[in-house]
């Protein structure tokens, strides 16, 4: 598209306010049809906000957001979707009730009380749209039995289905892998193709400039740069509050520790989800203050591994816990026994303040302990500080995760399953966890076992690492010889 | 639908129905007449909860404006069926009053409404006795018949034609718009739908049932009163009835309501004993099957 060509998108003095924080603050920005702008900028920076309030799922409190020549800002959702625009959530909201072709039947159908039945186009297009982003084999399975990358795919075809002038694209790369985000930058792609106008947010730096025309970037709710993605990317302040450095390997002084005693010992372990088996003669044992990694791609069956651990699903085989076996205990006892899992679905309560989770975590812990604890994780997280009084199912994407890993860390774990904790946090958090987890190895006691398929995090900090492919362990060793033996196809 | 489940469920127990004037007597002929009306309450309710994913605690207000407003036409001069379309038209208008406030609302806030209006309803009648006749209940000049068989009749022929409007709706793009309005209604809204209208729409859709169903009970009674068109313990049973039968099914609303009524009567001679009993079964059924009885037969077999 040329550079004459009218913006069809135009935002102008932005401005959100919940209570006293201001989310966003006089953003304004243009994309032309065919033009996709990214939004980058650190966890709670005000991205998804500004989706929303393009979406009208909030109201802005200033600003204008022209579609088309039309001042849609403050319209009612549903105005704004007939309209032309349509989002890709940062969680996938699928209907779980309703089998995948019906969720994609669903984004075609006319906001009528009297079309009861779908126009026979329908079910061609919806199936159309299902090969278009990969869905064709799962079309009628249910969302809860598929796969991460499958859901996300789930949200562009509803995207798609909506046949929207404006796509807003909310974390599409978050927890995918890099043949999975190399699909789907070549369906947003195909977006730009189609003439659509896209605003494209998420922490995987290297595909957003790839993809992109222009970016913006924002902190703390301000626009703070904007241009082709090289200059951003290259822009101080951006790099001093975006991008941060990079993580460090850091190397274990007291190697000679290792080889004692198994704290965690899995045996032969076996787990079936109905027909699909799961997991398939799974061996692992950690050591007492071992770190270590189970690498492996979405549907490999880290999960369902930690879930078997944690007494979550039941399986066959043998997991020992401290010498004795675990078979049989409820999760509860688990969990006080000392296994903490992190899931990967943060299971917080979101009604509950930032503050009372924290002490939900920690009920258990003497006050004065507990103050302590609580004290050390607010400096490693400073932003649930500032957040402490707001409900956890309001924060951003990335500080939910935050508030989930700390308030694992508030139950002083003496086992702590992480499991990919690295979902939709900033390159700078990144780094910060990077260190705080270097840091709890060196000064604590704790045991760690990391799941992940982002294996830049995964190797730095691990002693030993497992790689899972298929249900199945299929390599061991220490994280030196991951590159050599393991490297293609996970770096 | 050869291969339907449902579709076999429903053939023979089509002709069972069908057939009864034949093989029953005067006395169940009764029964099944009252339980019918019944289950076009529960149907009515299980498009709001099921579907709409709003729980209504105040069906009996919609009934009993039906039924009320039915009996009171009726004894104003007007015949029947203008009474019948009356009194749901009042049905759907109290509704709509009723819904637009509510719906506003999030989370419990609409079930308490609907709880506050089955409680005022209560009262007017109570306050109005002159013309409802109060606590004693009101009677209605004319009824719909004094033949059992006649009556066992409309009500069949009722419960059909309701039943197949309200599952085609379910089944329908309106039921698939409204589930995603029931499950996530941001999510339906950024894919264009107007939640509010669509919520009230069924609440209209189930006010004009429920009220319909009111006013034909009053007619085959001969009688409209508070306990048998608005009292609380009828909301409680229509619910077990839903959730018996499987909640989102539509159908198993009718089964939950036979199955509660028949075994009342039949366990009448247990006496105090018997309402303990029938929920007690009801409960057991529920925790065994969380999907109800007809949710749990049309459940996809992989998923089991
Ligand atoms: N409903 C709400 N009430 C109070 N605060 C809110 C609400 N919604 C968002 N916030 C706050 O506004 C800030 C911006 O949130 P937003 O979700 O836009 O961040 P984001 O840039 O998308 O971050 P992430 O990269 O982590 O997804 C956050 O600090 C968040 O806690
Ligand atoms: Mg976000």
């Amino acid at each position: 598209m040329s550079a004459t060509t009218p913006p069809l998108l135009t935002v102008n003095g932005l401005t959100k306010r919940f209570g006293g924080l201001v989310a966003v603050k006089d953003i304004g920005f243009r994309i032309r049809p065919g033009e996709i702008l990214g939004l980058i900028g650190p966890n709670g920076s005000g991205k998804s906000t500004v989706m929303k309030l393009v979406m009208g799922i909030e109201k802005p409190n200033a600003g204008t957001i022209e579609l088309d020549g039309t001042d849609i800002a403050g319209w009612p959702t549903h105005r704004i979707a007939r309209h032309g625009v349509g989002i890709v959530f940062q969680h996938s909201r699928p209907l779980h009730r309703q089998t995948v072709l019906e969720n994609i039947k669903l984004a075609l159908l006319p906001d009528s009380l009297f079309k009861l039945a779908a126009e026979p186009h329908v079910e061609k297009r919806a199936r159309a749209i299902a090969e278009r982003v990969g869905l064709a084999d799962v079309i009628d399975r249910r969302p809860a039995t598929l796969p991460f990358a499958d859901l996300r795919r789930l949200e562009m075809a509803k995207a798609l289905a909506r046949n929207p002038k404006v796509v807003l694209v909310d974390e599409p790369f978050a927890g995918l892998t890099a043949a999975e985000v190399a699909t789907f930058s070549a369906l947003i792609d195909g977006f730009r193709n189609e003439g659509r106008a896209v605003l494209l947010v998420d922490h995987n730096v290297k595909s957003v400039a790839a993809l992109v025309d222009r970016v913006l970037a924002m902190y703390l709710g301000e626009h703070i740069a904007e241009g082709s993605a090289d200059e951003v990317m290259s822009n101080e302040t951006v790099r001093r509050v975006y991008i941060g450095g990079a993580i460090e390997t850091h190397p274990r002084k007291d190697l000679d520790q290792r080889g004692g005693e198994s704290l965690l010992d899995v045996r032969d372990l076996e787990v079936f989800y109905g027909k699909a088996q799961a997991l398939q003669k799974v061996s692992i044992h950690v050591r007492a203050g071992e770190f270590v990694s189970v690498v492996g791609l979405n549907g490999a069956g880290k999960t369902t591994l930690f879930n078997a651990i944690s007494g979550l699903v039941p399986y066959t085989g043998e997991i020992r816990w401290d010498g004795a076996a675990l078979a049989g205990r409820t999760p509860a006892s688990i969990a006080r026994g000392g296994i903490v899992q992190c899931p990967e679905t943060r299971e917080l309560f979101g009604t509950m303040s930032v503050r009372e989770n924290l002490d939900l975590g920690g009920q258990h812990l003497p006050p004065a302990e507990r103050d302590r604890q609580l004290a050390w994780l607010l400096e490693l997280f400073p932003i649930l500080k500032a957040r402490a009084g707001q409900a956890a199912g309001t924060l951003s994407g990335g500080e939910q995760q935050m508030l989930a890993i700390a308030r694992a860390l508030m139950m002083q774990p003496r086992l702590l399953i992480l499991d990919e904790p690295t979902l939709g946090l900033a390159p700078v958090i990144l780094e910060q966890l990077s260190k705080a987890l270097a840091r709890l190895r060196e000064t604590t006691p704790i045991t760690v076992l990391l799941g992940e398929q982002n294996v830049t995090f995964a190797l730095p900090h691990a002693d030993r690492v497992y790689v899972v492919e298929h249900a199945r362990v299929v390599w061991e060793g220490d994280p030196g010889r991951f590159a050599a033996e393991m490297g293609t196809g996970y770096l | 639908m050869l291969r339907s489940p449902l579709f076999w469920l429903l053939v023979p127990t089509l002709l069972l129905g069908a057939t009864a004037p034949w093989w029953l007597g005067a006395y169940y002929l009764g029964i099944f007449t009252t339980a019918y009306y019944f289950g076009v309450f529960s149907m009515s309710w299980d498009l709001l909860f099921g579907y709409a994913g709003e729980v209504n605690f105040g069906p009996t207000f919609l009934i009993g404006l039906g039924a009320y407003g039915a009996g009171l036409l009726n004894n104003a001069g007007w015949p029947i069926p203008l009474c019948l379309a009356g009194g749901s038209i009042i049905a759907v208008i109290g509704g709509v009053a009723l819904a637009l406030p509510a719906l506003r609302l999030r989370g419990p806030y609409f079930g308490l409404i609907t709880l506050v209006a089955v409680l005022l309803l209560i009262d007017c009648i109570v306050i109005f006795a002159g013309v409802t006749g109060g606590e004693i209940g009101m009677m209605v000049p004319d009824v719909l018949s004094i033949s059992a068989t006649v009556n066992y009749w409309y009500a069949f022929g009722f419960l059909v034609v309701c039943g197949t409007i309200l599952f085609i709706l379910s089944r329908s793009s309106l039921g698939l718009i409204l589930q995603a309005t029931g499950q996530d209604r941001i999510e339906a809204a950024a894919l264009g739908f107007n939640v509010t209208k669509h919520k009230l729409a069924a609440f209209c859709i189930s006010a004009l049932f429920s009220g319909l169903a009111g006013g034909m009970l009053v007619f085959y009674q001969g009688t409209a009163s508070v306990d048998t068109v608005v009292d609380l313990s009828i909301t409680v049973q229509i619910i077990i009835a839903v959730v018996f039968g499987g909640r989102r099914t539509i159908l198993g609303g009718v089964l939950g309501s036979i199955f509660l009524i028949l075994f009342d009567e039949l366990l009448r001679p247990l006496g105090q004993l018997n309402t303990f009993v029938v929920s007690g079964i009801a409960l057991l059924v529920v925790l065994l099957l969380p999907d109800g009885v007809l949710g749990y037969v049309l459940r996809p077999r992989a998923s089991r």
